[in-house]
């Protein structure tokens, strides 16, 4: 009886109600529970239980245990309902967290057919519409339902209100329908591109995809349509809280840098995301009523299409990577135990990136038929784009310098996001020189730049801020020797898999193609043995994390140590976060190397008494 | 007067930081608008200065005085609702009543009209897509402008469509409750989004009725 009812509260029961509710099939939670040697009893569609602790024999000591434990926001009903309409900040991560996995594999299915595919200049494993489609779908999918929402709507939602010291989102309502709506529009879009298939490539280019394609564009892009609204709601959402809602003495200056980028974010999310609405809804017009807005020989120009799609896509790649260097600004000073280098020019050279992000859109047409002169422009002010890339960098790393560094897990996803990064960043600015772009526009070296961005970027930040986070998410430890392996292995199958489509791309060999010359063989057998080890990299966590729900240590309220208002209340959270509401005096990374080796000491103290003080 | 259980959401210390929290929220979710329309008024741009004749033309043919009734049915609209936000604010339950009911009344005119309008374009066989002739690439650069007339003008009358409905529940609202000088954000959050579809068919309307008459 025991066992059940001190996992009574963990992520654990969420993954098994929710899963299940999502699935429709009751009767697997019942052989879950069984499996677990919980009583059938529970109920999983009836109000919250009053815990069985009342028929206990030991019903006080029991009880006190549930007191304690009913205190975390992972407590506050375990019916599938009480998730399902929550509107706790921190459940809807926890939906979002389940919803992006979900699509992350989809669209990492559809990678590893491609792959697969290229191993042979032939192909043979699937037939060439079919290979359209796969890279459509792992584009989409990978574009529209992981990379944007992953870290602003996870960890965004998730941490945001604990680290401005507020109860809530300002719109908590507003917060669960963007959910609702992100998950309509990504099985609409899943049906489509599985279900239908759609062969236009993420980017739907017109006239292809408004007047030519046979295939289900308009399901796909009604779901991204609607998904987009998911994240404007979020984004508005993000930009009230950061305003309103900031505790006592939280000036903006004292603001974490995690903060600092999903504002930025949130700011190019309402500004951006709308034109994608409305090109989408021209696409539709074009497709449904036969004008044409975008077509040639209806007198529409192409090129226009391109633009308003460039002018939401390209700052979209900026809400992909800011919440990542948020991130990583966070974990440096945590692990190198320093304060980090230049907090006001990271956080200003932000908002350079965001307002600069804005108007670079241009360099994806150099060889479209877009003027040279606005070519110009766009290369040069894409040129200046690597300067706040460049500043962050610089103060990470100025960060580490004579810092008392600890290579734990987030810390590795950390140093493996400035590396590759920075050659995502700086093979960029080659594609941004306008002769070296018509060389190498739509090849492999252009699929290999972004995906240092993206990949080694993003998804290496992503993954670090789950670890780092996960103890104030799941209030358990993850095992940190499978953390480290899971981070090598990713890393050393990313540069196995991207490095050699520079060299490809250099040679010549297009994107999006299905068959290549023999002489790319060797390298293209580089990169797909790469992206095996990749993949075994990225179910690694799936599998320890899970793991940790049940058997990992508990985790006490700083585990790490670290500063920020989120490692002061219990982990995980109670419901509203904070039990008074806490006031700020200092600014953010206030670490002291050579005082390292004492506050590992009083970290190991507090882990034992910290079951006792939830609050502060 | 005020007989709403809770008026403060719990994520909110006082009244005042959630109308904060909540007028903020409006003006962002505008400048999403803005960016909106910006594509669509991007497109106009473009192909205004690419077919400046056809534009032309095809603005003479647009029921200018419709649009121009219709553009000052919409304005005065949009002094109803700042007289209910006033009246709102000063806890004016009867005028505040009044003068809702006058913006529904108005903002629906312009929908009739609007309706109105549609059909008489209809007769005269200019819709793109359904009856539209085009025979040369004149007539295609004149669809052109026929196309942006009906999918700007629509996406304008879907969002007073709604604005209409925001009204509605607010007047039932205000019927129930009454708003006071603490607590009217929702008529004040309505009557910025009304403003804001109000400011779109002013710059809606010289673009569409007036290029074809100087």
């Amino acid at each position: 009886m025991s066992v059940p009812e001190e996992h009574r509260g963990s992520l654990w029961n969420v993954l098994t109600n929710v899963g299940v509710a999502i699935g429709g099939a009751i009767g697997l939670n019942a052989l879950l529970r069984t499996l677990r040697g919980q009583p059938e009893a529970t109920p999983l569609l009836k109000p919250p239980l009053a815990g069985p602790a009342e028929h206990t024999p030991r019903e006080e000591i029991v009880e006190a245990v549930v007191a304690e434990r009913q205190h975390s926001y992972l407590d506050d009903g375990y019916t599938v309902r009480s998730w399902l309409l929550s509107t706790d900040h921190k459940r809807i991560a926890i939906l979002y967290m389940l919803t992006i996995t979900l699509f992350f594999f989809i669209g990492g299915i559809a990678a590893t057919i491609i792959r697969l595919q290229l191993v042979t200049p032939q192909g043979g494993l699937v037939q060439t519409a079919t290979y359209n489609r796969m890279f459509t779908i792992h584009g989409i999918i990978m574009v529209w339902f992981f990379l944007i929402p992953a870290v602003p709507a996870v960890l965004g939602n998730f941490l945001l209100p604990l680290m401005i010291g507020a109860r809530d989102l300002a719109f908590p309502k507003i917060n669960l329908l963007s959910w609702y709506l992100f998950v309509f529009g990504g099985l609409f879009t899943t049906a489509a591109v599985i279900g239908g298939g759609v062969d236009t490539g993420w980017t739907m280019y017109a006239p292809y995809s408004s007047l030519y394609s046979n295939s289900q564009v308009l399901a796909a892009a009604a779901g991204i349509f609607i998904t987009g609204f998911s994240t404007i709601a979020t984004g508005v959402n993000f930009i009230v809280t950061t305003h309103t809602m900031r505790a006592p003495g939280l000036t903006w200056f004292r603001l974490p840098l995690f903060v600092w980028t999903i504002y930025a974010t949130a700011l190019i999310m309402v500004l951006a995301t709308p034109v994608l609405a409305i090109t989408l809804l021209l696409i539709f017009a074009e497709r449904v009523l036969g004008i044409g807005v975008f077509n040639p020989a209806q007198g529409g120009d192409p090129l226009l299409f391109q633009h308003l799609f460039w002018f939401y896509s390209h700052p979209a790649v900026y809400i992909m990577i800011l919440p990542g260097m948020g991130i990583v600004s966070e974990i440096i000073p945590c692990f190198a135990r320093k304060k980090l280098f230049s907090y006001t020019t990271v956080a200003i050279a932000t908002f350079g990136i965001a307002g600069i992000g804005f108007l670079v859109w241009g360099h994806h047409m150099f060889v479209a038929g877009e003027s040279m002169y606005a070519s110009l422009l766009f290369s040069i002010l894409s040129f200046l784009v690597a300067i706040p890339s460049a500043i962050k960098v610089f103060n990470w790393t100025a960060t580490l310098y004579k810092g008392s560094i600890r290579f734990q897990t987030p810390m590795l996803y950390a140093l493996g996001f400035i590396g590759l990064f920075t050659v995502g960043g700086l093979t960029g600015l080659m594609l941004a020189s306008l002769a070296v772009d018509v060389s190498l526009h739509d090849t492999y070296f252009v699929i290999a730049h972004f995906h240092f961005i993206m990949v080694g970027g993003m998804v290496m930040a992503y993954l670090g801020g789950i670890h780092y986070w996960w103890p104030k998410i799941s209030g358990r430890m993850y095992p940190e020797l499978w953390g480290k392996l899971a981070a090598l292995t990713i890393f050393i199958g990313f540069v196995l898999t991207f490095l050699p489509q520079f060299v490809l791309g250099h040679l010549g060999m297009p994107r999006r193609y299905f068959h290549y010359p023999p002489e790319f063989q060797a390298l293209n057998i580089l990169s797909t043995a790469g992206a095996s080890i990749l993949g075994v990299g990225y179910i690694l966590p799936l599998f320890y994390l899970l793991w940790s729900l049940r058997h990992g240590e508990k985790a006490p309220a700083n585990p790490w140590n670290a500063t920020g208002l989120e490692w002061q209340t219990a982990s995980p959270p109670p419901k509203h976060n904070f039990d008074a509401t806490p006031i700020v005096t200092e600014g953010p990374y206030n670490y002291q190397p050579e005082e390292s080796e004492r506050d590992n000491r009083s970290s190991e103290e507090s882990e034992r008494d910290v079951s006792a003080t939830p609050g502060r | 007067m005020t007989s709403a259980p809770r008026l403060v959401g719990e994520q909110f210390d006082d009244l005042e930081q959630q109308q904060e929290a909540c007028s903020l929220g409006m003006w962002v979710f505008l400048c999403t608008e803005i960016l909106l329309f910006g594509g669509l008024f991007l497109s106009y741009a473009v192909y205004r200065h690419a077919y400046p004749q056809a534009f032309h033309d095809a603005s003479h043919d647009a029921e200018y005085w419709i649009g121009t009734s219709n553009t000052a049915v919409l304005l005065i609209s949009s002094l109803w609702m700042a007289l209910s936000v006033h009246c709102a604010r000063t806890g004016r339950r009867k005028l505040l009543l009044l003068f809702l009911a006058l913006t529904l009344i108005f903002g629906l005119a312009f929908l009739g009209l609007k309706g109105l309008e549609y059909y008489l374009d209809y007769k005269k066989n200019e819709v793109p897509g359904i009856n539209l002739p085009v025979t040369d690439a004149f007539s295609r650069q004149k669809e052109m402008f026929w196309t942006l007339y009906f999918f700007m003008t629509g996406l304008h009358a879907f969002h007073l469509t709604i604005g209409c409905g925001l009204v509605a529940l607010i007047l039932i609202l205000a019927w129930r409750t009454g708003y006071n000088a603490k607590h009217y954000a929702p008529v004040e959050v309505t009557g910025l989004y009304w403003h804001f579809i109000d400011i779109v068919w002013v710059f809606l309307y010289p673009l569409i009725y007036l290029p074809g008459r100087h």
